[in-house]
């Protein structure tokens, strides 16, 4: 088949190094090859945000790219939101909140929002709606995701200060 | 779980947090695509590009010859096997004659028919060699509408002479002396488009076989994994024993996951072939032709009232767009419809005229609120027709022809052809109504109608429902007593979502006097008890909560006789209190849960026999569950946008084992409606070519459309049909979001002359009615 790759880049802080075809997309990259199945698969035509991982920081939608193209970059995925293995505040706030349901929107939504709070600690409730107006869900409304969201954004300023 | 909780208090009533979320939160949980099993080989189905043909031939030599592709099975590999997919439900009469076979066999139907089955080594070239399959066919006159399909010139189904899939009358009471008495009478046309759920998550199932032990085992089971395993034993020739179906983790339901389709028959039969596991995760493109449809049905519906709008008649004809074949779930969503035309009213003359079409598009299943959403519409839309006509107010007109709570139970009689005699058990319909209305301020806010406000018309509609759930076949739990006491709670219920893991604990641990912490919940699997049937159509907690809360009762009855027979002494004697069992007349501990379990860990078969022991609970009688929505919308006189002001859902529960996940239920459900009536459509050519078959084209509601929703869910009157009183909370809150807002935007757009019957209220659409009756006026 198509030539393969050596790609080394860094996914959720360790370093990994493969060999990978070309036309293979990071989501696949993510699933198959490192077996982190967090990053979910809702349309491949970047319609959905389910697969939405963090690339050097920003949110990408990761059926969209190819695995080469994050060679060299840091890539984060809902698996490595936890922080020292205990749930973070906004994974705890999305609980509280009752932001989820069937939770196969809910890492791209967490990935979405940290993004988004990491640039705008201190969003107004329409710019949450914004932030994830590309990631679909179809349990919960989006109001209880939009909650946890505002609601961890504050918790996160008062720690900060 | 929240921690603030104390462990005595009851636990049924507590919006805890659910138990299950972690998984989902840390990237851990497990759907079927997560799943990986050595050897795993990859299927792919060729689908149908044409809506109506004849296969002349499929030719599968170039895409056998490229590396890494084992196998590819047309129907002639199945022909031995092959058994149409069941109707399971929903058996109008007729419709038995149209199932699907899992292979297209020389004819193809609908755009997305499976012809064939490929599996590969990966799935990348699995769709490489899919695209080297060639097809040859020959186009036939497709069918695309139920007028076309009544008329029978292009035939779906050759051989049976006719594209009618059913047709059956139902009538209650004398309608035609009550509309050929009547004051006044008014006819209308209704048209509900094409939908479907589209859960976050498309199909996927993973079969793995055993040769040596026969057994075969069917990941991505969901909904109801004891009836699809019986038939699947049947159709693969396999003990029913020898087939283990287990649900992982469920990417959301609503009705179309779970059924049986043409690939719960072909990725076990690939699997058994070759000796291979064998996996097949749908694509979105595909899911749109392949998932079940829903909601197509044209209505004309006639009301007959008396001048100061007292309801005596009713009567429609349906006529329900069924797609290429009948599926699982048969003639449920049109029958529904037609039974459910009168609703939550007296109305003593009703009728109704049922035709079920075949034409060539997409089978139709369920979606959450299968034939309620759709007849809450027709009935609520010409109700405002009507009382406009009238001059009467819609609050009045509807308060003084609701079923109230002294006429209950009241008889809906048989309106169905496979439901008997129905009744509503118990309720108060007219409590949720006033109780919306208050919420909302109807009575201020209605004076908006049709006025500008900044340059915006507005709009209030009212949508009044009631909704059937809940009901057998029987459901069986399983408790054991594990070491330190604690719980096993084994469920056949599915879950896809809904949080039961956490809400069946509830129900345990109040039935056992125990905290919830106490519990582990088990479902998914049907191995794990003896029968069970599954989660829909909002049974979960009716059914399954309280085939727990039987199986508690009989655990401690065993347990009590077990203690007794230790102490020789009466049972009566003994009492059960928070895992110990004491003496009644001093209250001396002789046995704690956690001592007999130890002592059945050590060896001591009575005291194994009694740790463990399962509950059913039967009830053939469907509980209701019933409400009001209110919407409030401004339109844009110019652009035909509109924005949903204000959108109230207040049903009633009955009991509400969980509140916060009953309140999610109601608020996902009303805002999918919402987003079901104004976005979500399916179109299709003349060709019969689906238009809308990815996410750019088929809109779903995003975080920034509807945000000013709002839920309340009362526990006004509980069921008398099962001990929890539960009457069923999953799909209440999706049922009148159609028909609120088509009244609150033709209340909005009354002063311009438009007349507002047919779904979706798209931009696309307004527009053009708000250009024709412009014209009109001119
Ligand atoms: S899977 Fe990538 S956006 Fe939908
Ligand atoms: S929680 Fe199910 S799609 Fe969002």
């Amino acid at each position: 088949m198509s030539a393969r790759h050596r790609i080394v880049l860094t996914v959720n802080g360790q370093r990994v190094e493969r060999d990978v075809e070309a036309r293979m997309t990071l989501a696949d990259f993510l699933r198959e090859s490192l077996d982190l199945t967090g990053t979910h698969l809702g349309c491949e035509h970047g319609a959905c945000g389910a697969c939405t991982v963090q690339l050097d920081g920003n949110s990408v939608r990761s059926c969209l790219i190819f695995a080469v193209q994050a060679d060299g970059a840091r890539v984060t995925t809902v698996e490595g939101l936890a922080v020292k293995g205990t749930l973070s505040v906004l994974q705890r706030s999305f609980q509280q909140h009752h932001a989820l349901q069937c939770g196969f929107c809910t890492p791209g939504m967490l990935t979405t929002a940290q993004a988004m709070l990491a640039e705008n600690p201190d969003p107004s409730a329409e710019e949450v709606r914004r932030a994830i107006s590309g990631n679909l869900c179809r349990c919960t409304g989006y109001l209880p995701v939009v909650a946890a969201i505002l609601d961890a954004a504050a918790q996160l300023r008062s720690e900060a200060a | 779980m929240s921690a603030s909780t104390s462990p005595g208090a009851p636990w049924i009533g507590r919006p805890l947090r659910r138990a299950e979320d972690a998984r989902f939160l840390d990237g851990s949980a497990r759907y079927v695509g997560d799943l990986k099993r050595p050897g795993m080989l990859h299927g792919v189905v060729l689908r149908s590009d044409h809506a109506h043909a004849r296969v002349r031939s499929i030719d599968a030599r170039t895409a056998l010859a490229l590396p890494g592709v084992v196998a590819v099975y047309t129907f002639e590999d199945i022909r031995r096997l092959a058994r149409p997919i069941p109707l399971r439900l929903g058996p109008c009469p007729g419709l038995e004659r149209f199932l699907q076979l899992p292979l297209a066999e020389g004819k193809v139907r609908y755009v997305g028919e499976p012809l064939a089955f490929l599996v590969a080594e990966g799935r990348y070239v699995a769709e490489d060699a899919l695209e080297l399959v060639q097809v040859e066919y020959e186009a036939l006159d497709p069918v695309v509408d139920v007028h076309a399909a009544r008329a029978d010139r292009s035939l779906l189904h050759e051989a049976l002479g006719t594209n009618v899939g059913s047709h059956y009358t139902v009538e209650k009471g004398d309608v035609s002396a009550a509309f050929a008495g009547a004051d006044y009478t008014r006819r209308e046309t209704f048209r509900c488009h094409r939908q479907t759920a589209a859960p976050m998550e498309t199909r996927g199932l993973l079969a793995e076989f055993d040769a040596a032990g026969r057994r075969l085992r069917l990941w991505g089971a969901t909904k109801v994994p004891f009836y699809n395993r019986r038939w699947l034993a049947g159709a693969l020739d396999l003990p029913e024993a020898g087939v283990e179906l287990i649900e992982v983790d469920v990417g959301g339901s609503f009705g179309v996951r779970g059924e049986l389709y043409p690939e719960d028959f072909l990725v076990p039969f690939a699997a058994m072939r070759l000796g291979r596991p064998v996996k097949w995760i749908e694509d979105r493109r595909e899911h749109f032709v392949a998932t079940n449809h829903s909601r197509e049905i044209e209505c004309e519906l006639e009301i007959a009232c008396t001048l100061d709008g007292e309801i005596i008649g009713l009567r429609g004809r349906l006529l329900a767009d069924m797609g290429a074949y009948v599926r699982t779930n048969g003639g449920l969503v049109p029958a529904k419809a037609a039974q459910f035309l009168p609703g939550p009213y007296r109305i003593p003359n009703v009728g109704c005229e049922v035709f079920a079409l075949l034409t060539n598009k997409t089978p139709v299943g369920t979606y959450r609120g299968p034939g309620f959403y759709e007849s809450s519409f027709f009935r609520e839309r010409l109700f405002d027709l009507a009382t406009a006509d009238l001059r009467l107010d819609p609050a009045e007109f509807r308060r003084r022809n609701l079923v109230t709570a002294g006429e209950m139970p009241y008889g809906i009689e048989n309106l169905c052809p496979f439901d008997a005699d129905a009744a509503y058990d118990s309720g108060d319909f007219v409590l949720a109504f006033e109780r919306a209305l208050a919420e909302f301020d109807y009575a201020r806010v209605k004076t908006l109608n049709g006025t500008l406000q900044d340059g915006r018309l507005q709009g209030v509609g009212l949508g009044c429902f009631v909704e059937s759930g809940g009901a057998g076949p029987a459901e069986t739990a399983r408790l054991k007593v594990a070491a330190g006491g604690r719980i096993e709670l084994y469920t056949g219920c599915s879950t896809m979502g809904q949080g039961h893991e956490t809400a069946m604990a509830q129900i345990g641990a109040d039935s056992l006097g125990l905290p919830v912490e106490a519990f582990s919940v088990f479902h998914g699997s049907t191995t794990l008890v003896e029968q069970g049937y599954g989660t829909y159509n909002s049974r979960a907690m009716a059914m399954g909560g309280s085939a727990v809360k039987l199986a508690a009762e009989n655990l401690i009855a065993q347990l009590l006789a077990h203690v007794a027979r230790m102490h020789e002494i009466e049972p009566a004697a003994l009492e059960y209190s928070r895992g110990a069992i004491v003496r009644r007349e001093d209250h001396r501990t002789l046995a704690t849960l956690a001592g007999i379990a130890a002592a059945a860990q050590a060896g001591d078969g009575q005291a194994r026999a009694a740790i463990e022991c399962s509950g059913t609970f039967n009830q053939t009688r469907r509980t209701y569950s019933y409400g009001t929505n209110i919407a409030h919308v401004a339109v844009d006189p110019e652009t035909a946008r509109v924005e949903v002001l204000r959108f109230l859902a207040v049903d009633d529960v009955g009991r509400a084992i969980n509140p916060l996940l009953v309140h999610g239920q109601m608020l996902g459900a009303a805002v999918q409606g919402i987003g079901g009536t104004f976005l979500d459509e399916l179109i299709y050519d003349e060709q019969g070519q689906l238009l809308t078959g990815s996410f750019a084209d088929y809109l779903l509601p995003t975080a920034t459309e509807f945000p000013n929703v709002e839920v309340i869910s009362l526990e006004a009157v509980p069921s008398t049909l099962n001990p929890l009183g539960v009457r069923g909370a999953g799909e209440g809150g999706i049922i009148a979001t159609g028909a609120a807002l088509a009244n609150a935007v033709a209340h909005a757009l009354a002063p311009l002359g438009v007349k507002i019957t047919e779904l979706p209220l798209s931009p696309n659409k307004l527009a053009q009615k708000m250009r024709e009756a412009r014209a009109a006026a001119e």
